[in-house]
């Protein structure tokens, strides 16, 4: 169980979520301080440690467009946030899940800051509002990925099975 | 059943027979191009061998390319010493297709792949920017990566999971109207598709119109296939593909041009005809937030910027000093010119254009990402308008949230600059 802590609408943007002017911040350590910098008041809570992990950001239509920059999952990563959106932008998508950033797409989500949420296997329930939402599932492509733990993992064993 | 573009290139690389959408391939990685953000995919990749025995190898240092473009020259200490890092390691793997902060090679990634013939029709290009999609204009299949994807690219040499994408056929017909081009064609398409309505797809382009346009007017369309969501643009390669390949960036060796079988299947066709086209203008704060140029005219501007892999070319350059020159940039107004590569801005000294700029009052700097992505030369300030022919105009995207960007054609962009409010070229 876990509480949505902000709700944003359609296409936000990378830049939102990580603003180009950090770029050169790199370590997943040091990202997370830049999370959604612009929005200052959440910024602020999120380096206050004001969300237990697991806390999830619900976004809508195209979350995650633009960048391919990374950093935009690493900083929510380094808060272990989830993101429950409608639907979520190609390259976000696979970018969090090498990194090992929870991620779910479900089309029909609607929640309020505060909603307790729960994440099963396929289904998003609000238990504030009693209201059930389907996801969809991630690509199928990835699953190996996801099983690994991310992307390093993944390759990593790659690398050793070619010996 | 036959094959998209992008379906062949995938059977070729992965070694089957054919593919269809939905199937998992991993297939050969022909290109890996990364920029400034190589410093976190040099971490990703060496975290890869951690613990494995194996000394840290990149597959093949002749099929990386890196290119630092974003922040250059460095803006802080801190993108100085990941360059840094990056130049000890690309000496110490021998990476080739290397471009420093330099006026005689350097310039946008996404201009120096083309330029130096990098990319050839049918490769399987990776890139860690979401622009990678520009080498789709000379038939490549080309996407953008996150950098632990790129290092896994490195390690492995394929590109791990990769489902095959649907395709949306394009058909452009029409000869362009004087003062619109491809800059126009592709805000237009982003407009009709919406931001997300190429997610997880290609683009494949044709028509009459694709096939008699410049493999500069090509890079700018593919370049914004991505804003539509796109996994990639793609023109299948042709005449114009070999001959930009041959002449410009002089290439020797064989060009295997790519094309759909007759019978592919295509997710949707959309059709466009150019001929009555305005120029186009995306407001802000969304790319597909696109309208024709006469619901936008007299907002006043207070940056102008030109350049970009967008349209920082010499014909990008050609067209707009042919409107500034003789002319002055409005009081008020500040223009800022980016060629994109240093080849081009030495074309365009030789050509007269950046006089031509300079004269009319306009900055030019040198080759780069510039302020298109909002990280060094040309922030905004607090509500300032900027009217710029770079690529996205998102909330904080030109350094300041409070900022807003309009983009256009460098035509656009050029006779507004002479007024200081977004001017319809058309009626200069």
């Amino acid at each position: 169980m876990a509480n949505v802590i902000i709700t944003l609408g359609n296409d936000i943007s990378t830049d939102d979520i990580y603003p180009g002017r950090f770029m050169a911040t790199v370590l997943p350590t040091e990202t997370p301080a830049f999370a959604f910098f612009d929005r200052t008041d959440f910024n602020a809570q999120l380096k206050a440690k004001a969300f237990p992990p697991g806390s999830v950001i619900v976004g809508g239509e195209n979350f995650g467009c633009g960048s391919s920059r990374e950093q935009a999952c690493s900083t929510l990563k380094g808060y272990e946030l989830a993101v429950v959106a409608r639907s979520i932008s190609r390259i976000f998508l696979q970018n969090s899940i090498n990194l090992g950033l929870q991620v779910v797409i479900c089309p029909g989500i609607e929640a309020s800051v505060g909603d307790e949420l729960e994440l099963t296997a396929d289904q998003v329930l609000n238990r504030t509002t009693g209201q059930a939402f389907d996801q969809v599932k991630l690509p199928a492509a990835r699953k190996g990925i996801m099983d690994a733990g991310g992307l390093i993992p993944y390759t990593r064993a790659r690398l050793m099975a070619r010996g | 059943m036959g094959m998209t573009v992008v379906e062949k290139i995938l059977a070729r690389a992965a070694d089957r027979p054919s593919v269809t959408v939905g199937d998992v391939v991993e297939p050969r990685v022909d290109l890996a191009m990364s920029h400034e953000n190589a410093a976190l995919v040099i971490n990703q990749y060496q975290e890869v061998f951690q613990g494995t025995g194996i000394a840290p190898k990149v597959w093949d240092p002749s099929r990386i390319a890196i290119i630092f473009d974003h922040r250059v020259p460095a803006e802080s200490p801190k993108t100085a010493t990941n360059h840094k890092k990056i130049r000890g390691f690309v000496a110490a793997n021998g990476i080739t297709k290397f471009h420093d902060v330099r006026g005689d090679v350097g310039g946008i990634c996404h201009q120096i792949l083309p330029e130096y013939g990098y990319v050839r029709p049918g490769y399987v290009v990776v890139g860690t920017d979401s622009h990678t999609t520009s080498h789709g204009a000379l038939g490549a299949f080309s996407f953008g990566v996150g950098a632990t994807e790129m290092a896994s690219a490195w390690a492995l040499g394929i590109a791990v999971n990769i489902e095959v994408p649907a395709t949306i056929k394009v058909v452009v017909k029409g000869e362009f109207p004087p003062m619109v081009g491809p800059k126009d064609l592709i805000l237009h398409l982003i407009g009709l598709l919406t931001a997300q309505g190429a997610n997880f797809k290609v683009l494949e382009f044709h028509g009459e119109t694709i096939r008699q346009m410049s493999t500069s007017g090509r890079i700018a369309i593919c370049n914004m296939s991505v804003e539509a969501g796109a996994t990639s643009g793609i023109v299948p390669g042709d005449a114009e593909t070999v001959r930009y390949l041959r002449e410009e960036a002089g290439v020797t060796d064989a060009i295997d041009c790519v094309t759909p079988d007759a019978d592919a299947s295509y997710v949707r066709t959309v059709e466009i005809d150019v001929s009555a086209l305005a120029p186009q203008i995306a407001c802000p704060h969304m790319v597909d937030n696109v309208k024709p140029i006469e619901q936008v005219l007299g907002i006043p501007v207070q940056q102008i910027v030109i350049g970009s892999c967008t349209n920082g070319r010499l014909d990008d350059l050609a067209a707009a000093a042919a409107i500034l020159r003789g002319k002055k940039v409005a009081e008020g107004t500040r223009m800022l010119v980016f060629p994109a590569s240093s080849k081009i801005f030495a074309q365009a000294l030789d050509q007269g254009y950046i006089h031509d700029f300079m004269r009319a009052g306009a900055v030019v700097m040198n080759s780069g990402c510039g302020p298109c992505l909002g990280v060094h030369e040309g922030a905004l300030g607090d509500n300032e308008v900027a009217l710029s022919t770079t690529n996205r105009n998102f909330k904080g995207r030109m350094g300041n949230p409070t900022g807003e960007v309009y983009l256009c054609s460098p035509v656009v962009a050029a006779a507004s600059a002479i007024t200081g409010v977004i001017t319809d070229p058309r009626k200069g």
